[in-house]
């Protein structure tokens, strides 16, 4: 029998498995795929380029996985542990652990319902992948992480910590936001302006740095989910222009949704702004550079006029994520370094050649704002003081995040921005926060805020100690900087000339 | 180091079997800039990218299916215009 093309097999297994109903309505069966307001009048005519079907799908997923399990293997038999750059290096992990392995969970559930839910069978099978694809990366994920479960503090408890601690309401409250939103503007948030416009920020230049940093095994891990979400890219940018093409009419609603997921996500992206440059010892790309390069670049002068041809604009308060490329890492890790006594992460102070390779990645601003207060911390540490601060900061009502952003074009200034609603005051970080606030002041006002959380007696205890207890963070272990850490303890002793063998 | 130039691209692995890849992608686009850095190799173009099986078929010495694309592409930009028995074709569409 002849071999059918690609064409023909992606219509026989994916188009031509479906059927229409004809005893009950479709908008019956379809009950969700209506009420956002999104006309569509033509299923069939979506596009899927990756023309996948379901033994193609299996046999090259397999295969990925085949490959990262030697990996690990290989890693975990060698004492591969032993050759990373620096054992603070991990801290990155741990971030990575507890902020986004839940999330991949998460997209895991949500696309099974998109999976059912969309009329469509192109766009069901699309979202069944997926599906299959993001449970497939929290289950590599965790299992790559627990070799080093095995040597270091802080990769336990990872779930709870998730729903708990302060810093993880951040990507927590971002995709709950998404999912509990309708499934047009879920996949506008999570499949175009996530994965399209910014996972590349995440996972490109993050998976670089675990290679320069002999991380084997997440570098692996990293790529083999990236090349699932080079699909996922595609299944963002088709649903974009599929709802553009359809009609007119969902052309202002997918703008609003660009508009709000755009500016989540680069919320979202501050946490891994700080990780880039400051959190791995042996740097690839600054923060900066990957901005230019994986959002000005392709997304502003490549992606944005294509959307141009169906009357979408490039998102708004852009220009103010384009302003902040130069100071968000710096304010990030700062913040984060004087709560470290509180995170289940260390921090650790910046050494010279750390602040060089800073001077001259961000030429006009490191030198003049950050560096000196830097190096103020460094000299009160090597007098065994640590610039802490002690108490709870103000969180913005809409991304979660301490309010440590600044006004646009002015580093030196905080941007505080605040809402009356129904008789309560609500803050905000910034005008992209605000305005996300006041489209839907009803859904923000419900959001799960840490401090006020603690505040409500919800978290364990009015203590430190005891809302540390109540996160599963281990007291003088977990966190506090790196430089006084159980882990770099250990480090020191495995590569003492006669290096001990790990625990 | 931004440009206002237009670019569409693919991101991949840097892997042996890769390797014929980027290659077969070098020779059917001459006007490619090709970036490494650790792990990966990053591909740009002002053009379309193609990536055609008969010419990856002959650098690597055995037949390969363009499914296989797969298991190399970390990240692209632009739209696949093209994905088909013989040849991927990445650009922006308008």
């Amino acid at each position: 029998m002849k071999k059918l093309s690609m064409r023909e097999r992606y219509n026989l297994l994916t188009r031509d498995l479906d059927w229409t109903p004809s005893y009950v309505d479709p908008a019956e069966v379809y009950p969700f795929s209506r009420y956002e307001g999104i006309k569509i009048h033509d299923w069939d005519a979506w596009e899927d380029p990756f023309r996948l079907t379901v033994d193609a799908y299996a046999k090259y997923q397999a295969e990925k996985d085949k490959r990262l399990y030697a990996v690990l293997d290989s890693f975990a038999q060698s004492q591969g542990h032993l050759g990373i750059s620096d054992a603070s290096y991990l801290n990155a992990m741990k971030l990575f652990l507890q902020g986004v392995t839940k999330l991949e969970y998460a997209a895991h559930r949500h696309f099974a319902y998109l999976a059912r839910h969309l009329d469509g069978p192109g766009p069901r099978f699309a979202a069944l992948c997926q599906s299959l694809d993001e449970l497939r990366h929290a289950q590599t994920q965790i299992h790559t992480l627990s070799n080093y479960n095995k040597y270091y503090e802080g990769f336990h408890s990872w779930p709870k910590m998730h729903d708990r601690v302060w810093y993880l309401s951040v990507p927590k409250s971002f995709f709950d936001d998404a999912m509990t939103a309708g499934p047009f503007e879920f996949l506008t948030a999570i499949s175009f302006s996530f994965e399209y416009l910014l996972t590349n920020l995440l996972f490109v230049p993050f998976m670089s740095g675990a290679s320069f940093n002999g991380d084997l095994p997440t570098m692996t891990f990293g790529f083999s989910a990236q090349s699932d979400e080079s699909r996922h890219m595609t299944l963002g940018l088709e649903v974009i222009k599929f709802l553009l093409e359809q009609d007119e009419a969902n052309v202002p609603i997918v703008q609003g949704w660009i508009d709000k997921w755009f500016w989540r996500g680069h919320r979202l992206n501050a946490l891994v702004a700080q990780m880039m440059d400051y959190m791995l010892p042996k740097k690839v790309m600054s923060w900066k550079e990957a901005f230019e390069l994986y959002f000005e670049q392709q997304m502003m002068q490549g992606l944005f006029p294509d959307l141009a041809y169906y009357g979408i604009t490039p998102p708004r308060h852009v220009e103010h994520a384009i302003l902040e490329k130069d100071i968000v890492s710096h304010q990030t890790y700062w913040v984060l370094k004087q709560f470290t006594f509180a995170a289940a992460f260390h921090t650790w102070e910046v050494d010279d050649d750390s602040m060089a390779w800073l001077s001259a990645q961000y030429p006009d601003t490191f030198d003049t704002y950050f560096k000196p207060r830097l190096l103020k911390s460094r000299e009160q540490a090597a007098n065994g003081m640590h610039s802490y601060f002690l108490g709870l900061p103000q969180l913005c009502q809409v991304c979660q995040i301490p309010m440590l952003f600044t006004e646009p074009g002015d580093p030196t200034t905080i941007c505080f921005r605040h809402r009356e609603y129904k008789g309560e005051t609500y803050h905000m970080c910034s005008d992209g926060c605000q305005w996300i606030f006041d489209r839907e002041p009803e859904k923000y006002i419900q959001a799960w805020l840490p401090v006020h959380q603690i505040y409500l007696g919800n978290c364990g205890g009015p203590s430190v100690p005891e809302v540390l207890s109540w996160y599963g963070v281990e007291e003088g272990v977990d966190n506090h900087p790196y430089e006084v850490s159980p882990d770099r303890k250990s480090w020191d002793e495995w590569h003492a000339a006669a290096g001990v063998a790990g625990k | 180091m931004t440009t206002a130039v237009r670019l569409c691209g693919v991101d991949l692995q840097e892997t042996e079997s890769t390797r014929a890849i980027v290659e077969a992608i070098e020779a059917d686009n001459p006007e490619i800039t090709v970036r490494h850095v650790p792990g990966l190799v990053k591909i740009q173009s002002v053009n379309p990218v193609v990536i055609k099986r008969e010419s990856v078929e002959a650098r690597l010495g055995r037949p390969w299916e363009t499914h296989e694309f797969q298991m190399a592409i970390v990240s692209y930009a632009g739209h696949i215009a093209e994905w088909d028995d013989d040849e991927i074709v990445i650009k922006w569409e308008h």
